[in-house]
């Protein structure tokens, strides 16, 4: 029953850098970035990769080889929307047969019932749907999809007669963050056994739209605090887990688990990151699985060993207890929000740059949203 | 904490079974045998990956313990605390069926 993440050939480590290195725990295989929905919160870059450029079939199997040989646990299928690619149920299949737990990423709206039995028959792990809200309405206006709440509903009904696990994505912002209970009875109803309620990261597409989707600092507390009480009143049906809001933090996040150390992200078009918005970060070349393979890449590729370990962090965090916690917090956040890409995360309080995220949380507009189009 | 009185029994004739959505892989780099589910990751030992292979939902826990006593030459009352202990654990984290 259990297969083998064999090896692929590839010779040690050899020691060479002096960065500490980690086997990577999760993929991120943004398989296209096609698809159907517009949400303004997009985690895809502004500039998105063209059909004509993403990866052919076989060479994802080997991406996924390649990983399973560095370590790689889980490989998260995502886009875009991955059902965009006709041969999806092959990739998924050669991810399964490298060693990899398949995780299904998706918006819902493209998986047609028939395509999710032949992903359940070639032995799809899991499945997690993205959902916009509780109200039909207001869930199709944030994804600008009219149906897809009923859509994602549908498929999302399918998933469980298949007695496949799914997860209910929920990403929360202004427009929705006075329903987290609506939202955790939702996923329940939905028949999800684990629910992600996940504040909006403004990155790319995000960061376009924040004035449109940056809720109050009420609001956010009231959010937060309503966690705990769920999670008590649904201990056991329905594993609540929930993603902090940045900017109302006092703390960074450790965004990745650390820069090219536990997790790495393909694009369509074959190149490896260390995180989906890193592309945002000038001056960095990433390398592609066209020219290399995914070792080469992780052990040499200089954007990976750029920001690895904590050598290059700067007071006030050199000498944080914190240090090796969250690891400065996020770089791509860091030169988002200060321009430098090695300063302290601004969310964090002691940062000398912190005024910068509190004078951005105070930009709040009720503007259309710039949907995500390619 | 292993002690047969106080561990939690299971009966004979459970069959227990890893849920859809839960897996066993071994993986070299990562060192040995890991326990996988939707975003969690759990190393397991030789002696838990032994126990966890052999959860299939066909074979009876009775059978299952006898199977691993005589396998490893143990005790059938300590292996069967001890996996009892362990199967128990992994049903709390729904890491498994009973």
């Amino acid at each position: 029953m259990t297969t083998d993440g064999r090896p692929n050939g590839h010779a040690g480590a050899g020691g060479r850098t002096t960065k500490p290195l980690h086997n990577p725990l999760g993929l991120l295989a943004e398989l296209t970035h096609r698809c159907p929905l517009g949400c303004p919160y997009c985690s895809n870059p502004l500039e998105m990769d063209r059909r004509e450029d993403e990866l052919d079939t076989a060479t994802w199997a080997r991406v996924f080889r390649e990983a399973a040989g560095l370590g790689v646990l889980h490989v998260h299928l995502s886009g875009g929307e991955p059902a965009s690619r006709r041969d999806l149920v092959d990739i998924m299949a050669a991810a399964r047969e490298a060693g990899l737990y398949t995780n299904l990423i998706t918006s819902g709206v493209g998986v047609t019932e028939k395509r999710l039995n032949e992903l359940a028959g070639a032995g799809l792990d899991h499945v997690q749907i993205s959902i916009q809200d509780s109200e039909p309405k207001s869930a199709d206006r944030i994804a600008g999809y009219e149906g897809a709440y009923a859509r994602k509903r549908a498929l999302a009904a399918a998933v469980v007669a298949l007695k496949l696990p799914l997860t209910a994505n929920i990403v929360i912002h202004r427009a929705n963050i006075a329903r987290v209970d609506e939202l955790v009875a939702m996923a329940l109803d939905m028949g999800a056994s684990r629910v992600e309620i996940a504040h909006v990261q403004y990155y790319g597409w995000a960061l376009k739209n924040r004035a449109a989707l940056m809720p109050t600092r009420e609001q956010v507390e009231e959010a937060v605090g309503r966690i705990e009480p769920l999670r008590k009143q649904h201990h056991g049906r329905i594993v609540i887990d929930a993603v902090v809001p940045d900017y109302y933090a006092r703390f960074p996040k450790p965004c990745v688990g650390g820069w090219g150390r536990r997790s790495l992200n393909v694009t369509p078009a074959g190149r490896v990151l260390p995180c989906h918005a890193a592309e945002s970060i000038p001056g960095l070349e990433f390398w592609s699985v066209k020219d290399h393979s995914l070792r080469e890449i992780w052990e040499q590729n200089p954007a990976f060993n750029a920001f690895r370990g904590t050598d290059f962090l700067p007071e006030p965090c050199q000498s944080c207890e914190r240090r090796d916690i969250d690891f400065g917090g996020c770089r791509c956040q860091a030169f988002a929000l200060t321009g430098d890409a090695r300063a302290t995360d601004p969310v964090c309080h002691l940062s000398p740059q912190h005024h910068v995220v509190e004078e951005q949380a105070a930009i709040r507009e009720d503007a259309e949203y710039v949907y995500r189009r390619l | 904490m292993n002690t047969p009185a106080a561990a939690p029994s299971i009966l004979p004739d459970a069959r227990p079974r890893l849920p859809r959505g839960v897996r066993l892989v071994h993986n070299e780099a990562q060192g040995g045998w890991v326990l996988l589910a939707p975003e969690r990751v759990f190393k397991a030992d030789q002696i838990a990956a032994e126990v966890v292979k052999r959860c299939t939902g066909e074979a009876s826990f009775e059978a299952i313990v006898d199977d691993l006593a005589a396998t490893f030459g143990a005790p059938r009352e300590r292996v069967e605390a001890d996996v009892a202990a362990l199967l128990r654990g992994l049903a709390d984290k729904k890491l498994l069926e009973l």
